[in-house]
């Protein structure tokens, strides 16, 4: 017999069900345990940078808001640099964790996160990334994670140079990943997952 | 003298292994589903890094959902179950400090949420959720009772099998994972839509924990042993050379 490549398989996924709340943020969902809920404060004290907001609505194929959802976000600092174990490139800001999960609210399904605006990381091969946050989305439903990104609708220049941006192939569909400026610090990012504004999602 | 260095990216997800976003017999997934291709790039350093859970942050009883949300002297009512296993990746590495929260319904299939309306007695002394963080060598366990299976608005009278949800946080965004462990033998495995999203039986499998007789503790606890495996990073060798060259 040949050999045989012994690699495992990835566990397959399954839906968050319409209770992930429970699990992931259960002082939301009104289970008083472990202190409060991971992810729901990205900043720990005064943070470097632009301090903003990024409010949004995510919505299924009949317009309807998701009410049942959980997002992640995960980004570099204001510098440019992962609160991560592996970041190498320098000391990343300590009041920043990075990451943050926010549900849609039970009625509205608006979530909302306080961070602050990313700065540039590079790609593999050395060109810039323009500043975005990546996003997670998990729901009833939704049978994997969908991943997303958020990039920003004033950073024309870096967008416009951008490895991943430059390279969608419809590029009518790129405003689907800019999150719009409302107003100084604030941002709105809807997410479509079906229709004619459909995001764009990623298969990393 | 070789140096190994783990920035070779992510394998990709197995597309043909992982459940589809639309799986009709699944209802709900009909509107939630996107439509378009997914965009397909290599893992950059946004999805190679995630954020640090120190052992800190988990208190004593956080996976012991008997205990967590009981009143003192009290405990949760139901079979009462170890669940261990390892957190692995896809070359059979341990996970060390991977976060692993966990969730269910309780021993009559009832969930503790204010939208879930199964007519299956709260329990006082059970809240339903856990978490812990993986050892050095990727290994975790939780204590637990057995979750009852429940009914579900889907098809006219569509039943889920005992399950627990699992959520993984590894090392790099990109292995992010929520999933659902079963018990071995549940007649309700074949019958499920949500588990049918699965596209083989062999991933059903992956999904199904064994009892574990090595683990139970008599007179007390019965055990399930239940592997989870996450996306691995690429290995690039350097032999003799800089970083570069
Ligand atoms: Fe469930």
């Amino acid at each position: 017999m040949i050999q045989k490549l012994d690699y495992l398989q990835e566990s397959p996924s399954q839906t968050a069900g319409p209770y992930v709340h429970i699990g992931c943020m259960p002082n939301f969902a009104g289970i008083d345990i472990y202190g409060g809920d991971l992810g729901a404060q990205m900043k720990t004290g005064a943070v470097q940078g632009q301090e903003i907001t990024i409010n949004g609505v995510i919505y299924d194929g009949t317009n309807t808001p998701l009410r049942d959802v959980m997002i992640e976000i995960w980004q570099p600092d204001a510098a440019g640099l992962f609160p991560s174990a592996n970041e190498t490139r320098g000391t990343p800001d300590p009041n920043f964790t990075g990451w943050g999960r926010a549900p849609g609210n039970m009625e509205t399904g608006e979530f909302m996160f306080d961070t602050v605006k990313p700065g540039a990381v590079p790609y593999p091969d050395g060109r810039m990334q323009a500043p975005h946050i990546t996003a997670w989305i998990v729901a009833r439903g939704i049978n994997i994670g969908l991943h997303t990104r958020i990039y920003f609708d004033d950073e024309d220049q870096a967008n416009a140079a951008d490895p991943i941006l430059s390279r969608i192939e419809f590029p009518s569909r790129i405003p689907t990943l800019l999150a719009k400026k409302t107003g100084e610090g604030a941002y709105r990012f809807d997410i479509y997952l079906q229709g004619p504004n459909e995001t764009i999602f990623f298969d990393i | 003298m070789s140096l190994i260095k783990q920035t070779g990216g992510y394998v990709p997800r197995d597309r043909n292994w992982q459940p589809d976003a639309l799986t009709p017999a699944y209802k709900t997934s009909i509107k939630r589903s996107p439509q378009a291709a997914l965009l397909s790039f290599p893992t950059t350093l946004s999805e190679e890094s995630s954020p640090v859970f120190g052992h800190k942050l988990i208190g004593e009883l956080d996976n012991d959902l008997i205990l967590n949300h009981a009143q003192t002297g009290e405990s949760a009512i139901g079979p009462r179950i170890i669940v261990h296993g390892r957190v692995l990746d896809e070359m059979g590495r341990g996970v060390p400090g991977a976060l692993l929260e966990f969730w269910q319904a309780n021993a009559g299939g009832r969930y503790r949420h204010q939208k879930e309306s199964y007519l299956a007695a709260l329990d006082p002394n059970f809240g339903g959720c856990g978490r812990t963080i993986t050892a050095g060598d990727g290994s975790y366990e939780l204590r637990t009772i057995q979750p009852g299976p429940y009914p579900w608005p889907n098809g006219m009278n569509d039943w889920r099998p005992a399950h627990i949800h699992f959520s993984i946080f590894g090392h790099g965004f990109a292995q992010r994972l929520i999933t659902q462990m079963y018990f071995e033998g549940d007649p309700h495995i074949k019958l499920c839509p949500i588990v049918d999203a699965l596209k083989s039986q062999k991933a059903v499998d992956a999904l199904t924990a064994l009892l574990d007789m090595h683990r139970t503790v008599p007179m007390d606890s019965r055990a399930f042993k239940f592997d989870i495996v996450l996306r691995g990073q690429r290995q690039t060798y350097f032999e003799n050379r800089k970083e570069g060259l």
